[in-house]
């Protein structure tokens, strides 16, 4: 009895001592499966068991994606700044890459269907290195971490309208299955 | 345009005094008239071509041969916008004999200005021989002959072959009906659209496919030599720049390293192919042999310097960059010093494309999507068409017509005629993006 409460001690520390915004404890149960629209993308073609969803293992992108605000963050048209916003969920996506310090992930930038095809590429470059310096600075190691450009080659949404534009401007933090 | 039309008809009138022809015959006037903008095109009779005796080849009967080698001529006439064409069906038959002495009086009657006439021959060792001649109806006179011995399974080249000698004869311009395109052929949802390498005819016959559709490619370009294909790939994920060997089959890395190479281009000499390396969020132009080597940068820009071509003669390259806040077109000197900017109007340029000729240059314009062309120093600006996300031009090798992509979700091939503006579809069997015209086939 005593080793166990002392193993739970040793967890719980472990827990905060990460900083943890979903605080964790040994006794809790595994993270919830992930809903449905959580995982809409990451699952999207898989045939899955009646009644049986994946569940989201630590460090697997399931648990990226219930964790983290968004896996992406949003760009101006023709541009590759960073906002708040974007900061804030790069921030959180920092936070979960150094909770899971084995995670190595590729970072792709992507843009609308605005420019020319060889400018795009060369625009989501820079976006996808946009996302992949912030998160450096935040403390992930560069080795961790590779970007590629799709350009507008591989459409979020496939509308051509402003929404599916704002959209498709986007650098996505990718995290193995 | 009408400058131009006095140009053809001064070349016109040129070729008809260098005739050899004992009666200095003067050729009829050519129509000129301009109505609605457009030039009016030239009636030409083009009867199916007869052949001196059936016979079986690899490729079908000498007779249906004729018919179609006529058929294609009369269609590479009319896709130039500079012919109409009249014939093959509805024309009297000529025989074998009339090939070399035409029914002028009865051809005149046509309408047409001109005549093409031809035949089609088995030869003993299994090739054939395709004639075709040249008249000025009103003249009576012969303006050309030419004739190919090819295999049989290579009958579609001679029918170009026949309709480019027609088409440089007439306008003085160069031929481009003997080429072929190089493109990607596009199938299935935006969101995981299969982008295959296929060439084909420059009139979309002989179709095949080059890549599987595993991979992503994009932005094919033929060398000069007409050996190697380059092109980008996304071939396990690492989208990079590819060299394709078209006699082998064999496709290798033109760069290696991990960096995201694209927009390749091949110099004139195919000696060289310059293209774009993104490193950590920069994109600079470099330039490495086709073989292989040490690439050497040409730009050094903390912008997107990207699509560089080079000119006709090696020693310039045009290329965009946004170093200056938009995409504008520069010019440098094929070492990269020396760069300047050369577009100012309003608005984005983008895929600057040297003309073959080297008297223009075309580029997709951004914001609207629009192909246009400018001369090299910059000047005498003009659009030639857009809409529905024209982009990506590329020239005929006689550079009087450009080809290039339509449409963003659906990709499709169109080509313009410089002159005249004049555009029409060019068929796929699928959609179709990133076209590159090939030199005159060897």
């Amino acid at each position: 009895m005593k080793r166990l409460t002392s193993l739970a001690a040793i967890a719980l520390a472990l827990s905060l001592s990460a900083g943890c915004a979903h605080r964790r404890t040994a006794n809790e149960l595994p993270p919830e499966p992930p809903s449905a629209t959580a995982t809409a993308e990451a699952d999207e073609g898989q045939v899955q068991d009646n009644g049986i969803a994946p569940a989201a293992l630590p460090g697997s992108r399931a648990d990226f994606l219930q964790t983290v605000p968004s896996d992406r963050v949003f760009f101006d048209f023709d541009s590759f700044a960073l906002d708040d916003q974007d900061r804030t969920t790069l921030d959180a996506q920092a936070a979960w890459l150094t909770r899971n310090a084995t995670v190595r992930v590729t970072i792709e930038g992507h843009a609308d269907e605005r420019g020319t095809r060889e400018y795009n590429l060369a625009l989501g470059d820079r976006r996808a290195n946009a996302a992949r310096d912030y998160l450096e600075s935040r403390g992930i190691a560069a080795s961790r971490m590779q970007t590629i450009s799709w350009g507008k080659e591989r459409p979020a949404n496939p509308a051509s309208s402003e929404e599916a534009y704002a959209e498709n401007r986007r650098a996505v933090t990718v995290v193995p299955e | 345009m009408k400058p131009l039309l006095a140009l053809l008809a001064l070349v016109l009138a040129s070729a008809g005094q260098a005739q050899t022809d004992p009666q200095p015959a003067e050729p009829p006037p050519l129509e000129v008239d301009v109505t609605g903008g457009q030039r009016a095109a030239l009636p030409i009779a083009v009867p199916y071509m007869p052949t001196p005796q059936e016979a079986a080849t690899a490729a079908g009967g000498t007779g249906a041969l004729g018919r179609q080698v006529a058929d294609i001529v009369a269609t590479d006439l009319r896709n130039s916008g500079l012919f109409t064409p009249i014939g093959p069906g509805g024309l009297h038959a000529v025989s074998f004999p009339q090939v070399t002495a035409p029914d002028f009086p009865y051809f005149a009657t046509t309408g047409a200005q001109n005549l093409v006439q031809g035949f089609v021959q088995a030869n003993a060792n299994g090739s054939i021989t395709v004639g075709c001649y040249l008249y000025d109806i009103a003249a009576q006179n012969e303006l050309t002959r030419q004739g190919y011995v090819i295999q049989p399974r290579d009958w579609r080249r001679a029918a170009h072959r026949c309709a480019d000698a027609i088409f440089s004869r007439l306008t003085g311009e160069g031929a481009y009906f003997d080429t072929r395109i190089v493109y990607v052929s596009e199938t299935g949802p935006a969101r995981r659209r299969i982008k295959r390498l296929a060439i084909m005819d420059y009139d979309g016959a002989n179709h095949r496919f080059l890549t599987n559709g595993q991979w992503t490619v994009l932005t094919p370009r033929f060398a000069p030599n007409q050996q190697t294909i380059t092109f980008m790939t996304y071939q396990d994920e690492r989208p990079r720049v590819m060299v394709y060997e078209l006699d082998s089959g064999r496709t290798r890395p033109l760069v290696a390293g991990p960096n995201m190479t694209f927009a390749p281009r091949y110099s004139p000499d195919s000696r060289y192919i310059i293209f774009s390396m993104a490193i950590g969020g920069n994109t600079d132009i470099y330039r490495i042999p086709v073989a292989g080597g040490t690439p050497q940068r040409l730009t050094n820009s903390p912008g997107i310097d990207t699509g560089g071509s080079y000119s006709p003669d090696g020693s310039r390259i045009v290329f965009e960059s946004d170093r200056g806040g938009s995409q504008q077109i520069y010019m440098m000197a094929a070492d990269g010093s020396n760069p300047r900017r050369i577009s100012f109007g309003g608005g984005g340029y983008a895929t600057p494309v040297w003309s073959p000729r080297g008297d223009l240059i075309a580029f997709t314009k951004t914001g609207g999507f629009r192909i246009g062309v400018m001369a090299p120093d910059g000047s005498g600006e003009r659009i030639l068409t857009g809409g529905g996300y024209a982009e990506g031009p590329t020239w005929a090798p006689n550079g009087r017509a450009i080809m290039f992509t339509r449409g963003a979700s659906q990709g499709e091939l169109w080509y313009v005629d410089v002159a005249s503006g004049a555009t029409r579809r060019v068929p796929t069997p699928l959609g179709g993006s990133d076209p590159a015209w090939s030199p005159l086939r060897p």
